[in-house]
């Protein structure tokens, strides 16, 4: 796996999404509760687009009338049929065995070691106040 | 983790979408302001409209009874950039819809206003034209792939066969469409003169689930929730296929076709099948019906295919598809709703060549005459 600059993490604000493409797919970052998640751009289901997900909680009910949040702004509903993915690691909720989303791994680096690192200034301009997302495709 | 359904991209699909050219018989336009229906709609009925708003016949005013999923039932992604609700713009239709899923035709259902329950019926016939008119002007005439249906609520029907008159006139029209919660049965004879008329002039009779006739959606009264209703359509299909048969339209207007649009497909087989064992032993109840049911749905009724039925195995889907008949399935995609349906992905079994030419194409330009 190659490991990919997308963004500078104040470019997908709290709540929000951005859609890179890398490597010829579609890559979706989430930016939810301080985190960053990266996704395939498109539901397992039908192709939906997934950055048009809506971003919800959990929803349990351990029984009828009595309903719990939990993990909010975590799982995904798909815009278009309201599946449900998790979006650490795309997996589904109600089928999580035969349906998950492709998710890759993330990580923030700081622009001060990314310059130690294999990029250089040249190809992203760097300020070493920044932090960037990296997406590994 | 070979039977995971983690979709890669994307070198077949653009092979699978070049080689479909789709006709769509269910696509939803909408209206962007109820004022856009003023220049097809009398001084005196925009007054009516402004001052008493639209009144159905269920106990919920202004709204529908349930929270239908997603805001104006529709995909979160269908909203134009332009404002306005989804389906209401041309431009963003053609480019989220028409353009990129090689639409060649598309037959637009139009659900504002719930036209067919309005209580006050003389405003509801009123709305009908406007609406009709409004289908050509706003939608037909700026593409020719979209298809208008004539809008013409049954439940008066004297109003319903002058509608019918009119935009039969106009020429342009490829179905005549009824509410299937109508105050009464399909079957009832109360509506024959709507099926004698749409049998003479050549145009099949579109029913497209949804609206409410003031009673309950389901056979137990009102649910609690969606997903209930939602179950519910298939039901309310059954129980109008059943009347038709049973009553005697196929019988009484054989060349009368019949259209179930956005009922799926799932339960025919089992409807038909039970309909005929009935028939077995009841016949002399019926005596006017000639034939066994499940011939009259086989000649006379076509279903479309969105919500397409997925069981946890695909060889089921693919068991119904023979059962129904791949010649009685039209394909829909309920565009821009949230249970929409992509015609590269909704089926998941394989389709024989010949099953997709005419699931996807065929059949809806046999039945249109396209
Ligand atoms: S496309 Fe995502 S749930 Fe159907």
């Amino acid at each position: 796996m190659a490991r990919h600059i997308v963004a500078r993490t104040s470019e997908i604000p709290p709540g929000g999404n951005k859609v890179f493409g890398v490597e010829g797919r579609d890559i979706v970052v989430f930016h939810v509760n301080g985190e960053f998640f990266a996704l395939l751009n498109r539901c397992p289901h039908e192709g939906a687009p997934l950055e048009k997900a809506a971003c919800v909680a959990r929803l349990t009910s351990p029984e009828p009338g009595v309903y719990q949040r939990s993990r909010v702004g975590e799982l995904l509903r798909c815009p278009w049929h309201g599946w449900e993915f998790d979006m650490r690691n795309g997996q589904s909720y109600f089928d999580p065995k035969r349906v998950k989303v492709r998710s890759y791994p993330v990580a923030v680096e700081s622009g001060e070691e990314l310059q130690k690192g294999p990029y250089v200034a040249e190809t992203f301009p760097v300020h070493v106040e920044d932090n960037y997302v990296i997406v590994e495709v | 983790m070979s039977d995971v359904i983690d979709r890669p991209i994307l070198a077949e699909e653009e092979a699978a979408k070049s080689r479909l050219r789709i006709i769509d018989c269910d696509v939803h336009p909408s209206i962007h302001a109820h004022t856009d229906l003023d220049q097809f709609l009398p001084k005196r009925w925009q007054a009516h409209l402004r001052t008493y708003g639209s009144h159905l016949r269920t106990p919920y005013i202004g709204t529908t009874p349930y929270p239908r999923s997603s805001p104006l039932i529709a995909r979160r992604d269908a909203w134009p950039p332009t404002g306005g609700p989804p389906g209401s713009d041309l431009d963003f239709m053609r480019k989220q819809h028409l353009d990129p899923l090689d639409i060649e035709y598309g037959i637009l259902q139009v659900l504002d206003l719930f036209i067919f329950s309005q209580q006050n019926l003389e405003f509801g016939a009123a709305i009908q034209r406007a609406i009709n008119d409004w289908q050509l002007a706003f939608w037909s005439d700026r593409d020719p792939r979209l298809k208008a249906s004539i809008l013409a609520g049954q439940d008066d029907t004297e109003f319903a066969i002058a509608e019918i008159e009119r935009c039969a006139k106009i020429g342009r029209y490829v179905q005549i469409n009824v509410c299937p919660r109508a105050n009464e049965p399909l079957g009832r004879r109360r509506y024959w003169p709507i099926y004698a008329r749409a049998q003479e002039l050549g145009l099949p009779l579109g029913i497209h689930v949804g609206g409410y006739g003031g009673h309950a959606p389901t056979g137990g009264g009102w649910p609690s929730y969606y997903v209930e209703e939602h179950q519910s359509n298939a039901h309310t299909m059954a129980a109008q296929l059943t009347s038709l048969v049973l009553e005697g339209v196929p019988e009484r207007f054989p060349n009368l076709k019949i259209v179930f649009i956005e009922g799926g497909f799932g339960w025919i087989p089992s409807a038909t099948w039970r309909m005929d064992r009935h028939f077995d032993a009841f016949r002399s109840e019926v005596p006017h019906l000639n034939r066994r049911p499940s011939e009259y749905v086989k000649e006379h009724f076509w279903f479309t295919t969105q919500p397409i039925d997925e069981p946890d195995e695909g060889k089921h889907l693919r068991s119904l598809i023979e059962w129904v008949g791949a010649d009685r399935l039209l394909f829909s995609s309920d565009y821009p709703h949230w249970d929409f349906d992509d015609p590269r992905f909704a089926f998941k079994t394989p389709l024989t060549e010949t099953e997709r030419r005419k699931i996807f194409n065929g059949n809806a330009r046999a039945l249109y005459r396209l």
